[in-house]
């Protein structure tokens, strides 16, 4: 599906919710745990696929090799963000001193 | 995007954790979102909140509920005299102001901050509130402080405040045992941006409505803060007090961020001196850059202040690195690019940067690159240096001169205690260089030669000002910016 900046997505699988901050502007295949996000909260069924399986953690964001999306975590899960079938990364971010 | 997810986060993770304390008040997350969400039922769809009091429980609850009810947040600055709110409230137009004003104003529906929180604690309706999604919204509308013309109404969108906390702060870093004091007032974008991070962070807050120096201390030591923003004239006058009292007991306090003005060198050694164990770190932002761009952290302040090479010691006075998702470019007046070293006109460019502003006034954007109108130069391994705002630049035949090197240079001077230098139109120069100059306590007063001769002797006779002031003190507006339009004023009146 076609996504864009601040639309919330939900886990089929697991308590996972993210945002989504940057995306490029074409059809994408979003998953958590191996099964497709949803836009509405719907019934959880079943669990995360192997390798879909690592966890999402709440706070983190988390993009592409390429960088060109970026999803934030909203609520953490048992399952893995992937796009197109490739495992998303957790954006590792510098930490900095508290300024404000 | 919008800015209430911050708090739904927040409350969602951490519920029962203390967010704020104001006075005798203490919020939790779960309360402050609940309370939110009763604000944005009250303000309602098709008019702002305006803030107009100091800071209280009320200010983040407005800020948080007014992005809730999709619709701006604008915090004015109450100590302006009574027809100045009022010009503001007729360009803000339909809202619910909190807080005081005399003028009695079509559309708009005022409340008292204590009678509106009493108010929105008798809210016993549903506390799940839809995220309103629109693409673009203003979260934000802050009047810039006008020390050189009319206030501006600057714009911040839900996105650019949300790419600096998710840029900036990670979320529930802070400790349950962290606490910020609060003292920049809720009309200064450092007002807005600490309690963005300190909810992201899960830091509690406490206030301090009105500084002073003791009542900082006082509370600091009573709430075991462990962290404070200051401006640079309240850093200073905290320190002056631990001077007289023989040093500061605040064993709980562990980082001190600075900015909102130029830090000078004697402060801030001094600060580190007398509070060995705080980390130091200097904030350089902008209102319109949603809050900080730059940091030079607590490292940086140790290993500068360590050093007996000139070149590191002075990135003490640096505003240190950009963040890492934003870029800076230093330009000389063509537009090229400057060398290392090279003071030009600082821009900035990010998702965190929005440089808009209401009615479309003075919108300076090009591809996405912001002008600062704050001058600056890079050094060698990439700190930041500021030299004033562009606005300040003293143009002498067809010179540019920069005010700050002629104040450091006069208060160099014993008898000075600070001076301020600005431009007066002169019908040779286009612009002379006026001084307005504050003797130190007891120092009989200088001929103005004696001064004359002390600039002559370290800067180009280019440099050498014309007018030549004694005044009791500088003027200063609240935040301790320094009011360069009235010294003009004064010493225009004065020749």
């Amino acid at each position: 599906m076609k996504l864009k900046a601040g639309t919330k997505l939900e886990s089929a699988v697991c308590d996972t919710q993210v945002m989504v901050l940057r995306v490029p502007d074409r059809d994408l295949d979003v998953r958590c745990g191996g099964v497709p996000l949803q836009l509405d909260p719907g019934q959880q069924e079943g669990e995360p696929e192997a390798g879909f399986d690592g966890g999402t953690l709440v706070g983190k964001r988390y993009n592409d090799a390429d960088d060109t999306m970026e999803f934030l975590c909203t609520r953490g899960g048992a399952g893995s963000l992937s796009v197109d079938g490739t495992l998303l990364e957790q954006k590792l971010a510098k930490k900095l001193p508290s300024s404000d | 995007m919008n800015l209430s997810l911050i708090l739904q986060m927040a409350a969602d993770a951490m519920p029962d954790r203390v967010a704020l304390t104001s006075s005798d008040d203490q919020l939790t997350y779960g309360e402050l979102q609940r309370l939110s969400v009763a604000a944005a039922k009250r303000i309602g769809p098709n008019r702002k909140i305006a803030y107009v009091a100091e800071n209280s429980a009320a200010a983040p609850i407005a800020l948080f509920g007014a992005a809730l009810a999709g619709v701006p947040y604008v915090p004015i600055n109450y100590r302006l005299a009574p027809d100045r709110v009022e010009a503001l409230l007729r360009r803000v137009g339909p809202c619910l102001l909190v807080g005081e004003a005399d003028a009695v104003l079509p559309q708009v529906e005022q409340i008292d901050p204590a009678a509106f929180l009493a108010d929105l604690r008798t809210f016993d309706g549903e506390t799940a509130h839809d995220m309103p999604e629109e693409e673009g919204g203003i979260a934000v509308e802050l009047f810039t402080s006008g020390t050189t013309g009319e206030p501006k109404a600057a714009i911040l969108r839900h996105n650019h405040l949300l790419a600096y906390i998710l840029g900036s702060v990670e979320f529930m870093a802070a400790s349950e045992d962290e606490a910020a004091l609060v003292t920049v007032p809720p009309y200064h974008i450092a007002g807005v941006s600490t309690v963005l991070s300190s909810t992201y962070a899960g830091r509690r807050t406490v206030q301090l409505p009105s500084f002073t120096p003791e009542a900082w201390i006082d509370l600091a030591e009573r709430e075991d803060i462990t962290q404070a923003f200051l401006v640079p004239t309240m850093l200073q006058r905290i320190v002056a007090v631990g001077q007289e009292r023989g040093g500061l007991h605040l064993p709980a306090l562990r980082s001190i961020a600075y900015g909102g003005g130029r830090m000078p060198l004697s402060v801030i050694e001094a600060a580190m001196e007398m509070l060995p164990d705080v980390a130091f770190t200097n904030a350089y932002g902008l209102t319109e850059t949603s809050s900080t761009i730059a940091l030079l952290g607590p490292d940086e302040h140790r290993v500068a202040a360590a050093s007996t090479d000139p070149a590191i010691r002075r990135r003490l006075a640096s505003v240190g690195k950009p963040l890492p998702e934003l870029e800076i470019e230093i330009r000389t007046a063509s537009g090229a690019r400057c060398e290392t070293g090279e003071t030009g006109d600082l821009y900035v460019r990010g998702e965190q940067v929005s440089g808009e502003y209401a009615g479309g006034a003075a919108k300076d954007r090009t591809d996405g690159w912001f002008a600062t109108r704050d001058r600056a130069c890079l050094d060698a391994d990439g700190f930041l240096f500021l030299d004033g705002r562009a606005d300040d630049v003293i143009v002498r035949g067809g010179e540019n001169i920069s005010p700050g090197e002629i104040e450091d240079v006069l208060a160099s001077h014993p008898a000075v205690q600070e001076a301020a230098a600005v431009g007066i139109p002169d019908d040779e120069w286009g612009e002379a260089i006026g001084v307005a100059v504050v003797l130190r306590d007891g120092m009989a007063q200088p001929e103005p030669e004696e001064l004359i001769d002390h600039i002559r002797a370290q800067l180009r006779s280019s440099r050498i000002p014309g007018v030549i002031r004694f005044i009791d003190q500088l003027p200063y507006n609240e935040m301790g910016k320094l009011l360069r339009r009235e010294i003009g004023a004064i010493l225009q009146t004065s020749a």
